[in-house]
């Protein structure tokens, strides 16, 4: 299914109706947020797409252990790697946003914190796997701390935002948004369009990096 | 109850160890103490939050020091021994358990050097006490499984901070969190949720490291 091409095509219109209409499409007007509003489709789409890559990784790491099959390992650390990336962005769009909203990049919100621990969290993973030269050993290894900082993840990133005042959308309530913010014009763009968009993106972009590496083994073996 | 005996040898092996050689214990009181002096030269006696800031975070580093030999001082060979005769959760256990006692008998020192030395804001002194002993077992569950990760990295201490740090963000920050109603009476919303949190945090730790640790072991 991966290598078929309608769900690139599919990700590919998804992110130009996600663009468009989310450009020019209606918003309610709320104080404070204004226009600033429309970051839900990126800013948000970037961190359910950070989550579901974990996710994927998570996945393929348990099934490393289950199975040792090298392909494992190779797709949990991409999944990973392309999650680092949409995490970085979801940090980068958020900032921007707070500098317009809140009046500064950076105000030690619990959100904030939270994804600057999960980032530091899979940056470790990295060094973790660098650290080890045996692969067998190095997969393993990463596969097990894989899996516990993921447990580890979720009360930071599901949990403790809960717990802790915040200025951000949502409050002390939902980590992402508050669900009263937004009206069904601006849900039939983000469900539909923006978080599986974004998604399918990085599914393609992850499936590139480990063709790439898996042709980069075939040359190095030959 | 056979897997329960050899967890009590496990745990009596480490404990004999510690009592012969002595070594961790005083090493590790000797750092807290001389860690604390240093403090106590540079900063005299700060204020309450400074003094909860720097409490927990001389845990961390108490902590790392404490559980991070506790992989490597066993030899390939003694592994493999262990391992036909106890199986790697009972091993675990044992060592869970002893890092636990350990790190809990520490940072009650270290709390009543930081009482000598860096003065008393406290308040509540049997609920710091209680929060402590829940820090200090925290901290350590996570450290032992981490210090089973670093072993296999062959560069303990430093690996164990980079791989730990990070995940203990959290439950740091919820402990100097409920450790501040015991510096005054504030009313600390939601205080019977965050105990029950870091308690469920650490049985989700300890199932983990039941599940996870046969992987790690077998080379």
């Amino acid at each position: 299914m991966l290598r078929q091409s309608w769900w690139k095509i599919l990700s590919l219109v998804l992110l130009i109706i996600t663009f468009i209409a989310g450009f020019l499409g209606g918003v309610p007007a709320k104080p404070i947020l204004n226009e600033t509003i429309r970051n839900l489709y990126f800013h948000v789409s970037m961190w359910f797409t950070m989550m579901i890559l974990f996710i994927v990784s998570l996945v393929y790491s348990i099934k490393y252990l289950r199975s040792n099959n090298q392909v494992h390992d190779r797709y949990a650390l991409e999944f990973a790697k392309t999650g680092i990336v949409f995490g970085l962005l979801g940090l980068i769009t958020g900032m921007i946003w707070a500098n317009y909203t809140w009046g500064k990049p950076w105000n030690n919100d619990p959100k904030q914190l939270g994804a600057a621990i999960a980032l530091l969290i899979y940056f470790a993973y990295m060094v973790l796997r660098n650290s080890l030269t045996d692969e067998d050993k190095r997969a393993k290894t990463a596969a097990v701390y894989n899996i516990f900082a993921f447990a580890m993840l979720i009360p930071t990133l599901w949990v403790i935002p809960r717990l802790m005042d915040s200025l951000h959308p949502g409050g002390m309530g939902n980590p992402a948004f508050d669900t009263k913010d937004i009206d069904s014009r601006m849900r039939m763009i983000f469900w539909p369009a923006a978080v599986p968009g974004w998604t399918l993106l990085a599914v393609w972009i992850t499936t590139l990096r480990i063709r790439l590496r898996s042709l980069h083994d075939i040359k190095l073996n030959a | 109850m056979r897997s329960l005996n050899h967890i009590l040898a496990l745990f009596r092996k480490d404990l004999l160890l510690e009592i012969r050689q002595q070594y961790t214990f005083y090493g590790v009181v000797l750092y807290v103490a001389s860690t604390i002096f240093v403090l106590y030269l540079a900063m005299g006696q700060p204020e309450e939050i400074v003094w909860n800031g720097l409490f927990w975070m001389i845990q961390l580093f108490i902590c790392i020091n404490a559980v991070a030999k506790s992989f490597l001082q066993e030899s390939r060979g003694r592994m493999l021994y262990f391992y036909s005769i106890a199986g790697p959760r009972d091993f675990v256990l044992s060592k869970l358990l002893f890092n636990s006692i350990l790190m809990v008998v520490m940072s009650l020192v270290s709390l009543v050097l930081f009482q000598m030395l860096l003065g008393n804001p406290l308040q509540y002194f049997l609920k710091f006490t209680a929060i402590v002993c829940l820090g200090g077992w925290s901290l350590s569950l996570v450290f032992t499984f981490l210090a089973a990760i670093a072993a296999r990295a062959q560069q303990n201490a430093a690996m164990m901070a980079i791989l730990g740090f990070p995940l203990i963000i959290p439950q740091i920050l919820l402990l100097m969190r409920i450790s501040g109603t015991a510096f005054a009476d504030v009313v600390q919303a939601g205080l019977g949720q965050i105990i029950l949190l870091l308690i469920g945090l650490d049985i989700l730790v300890i199932a983990l490291a039941i599940i996870l640790f046969p992987f790690l072991w077998k080379d």
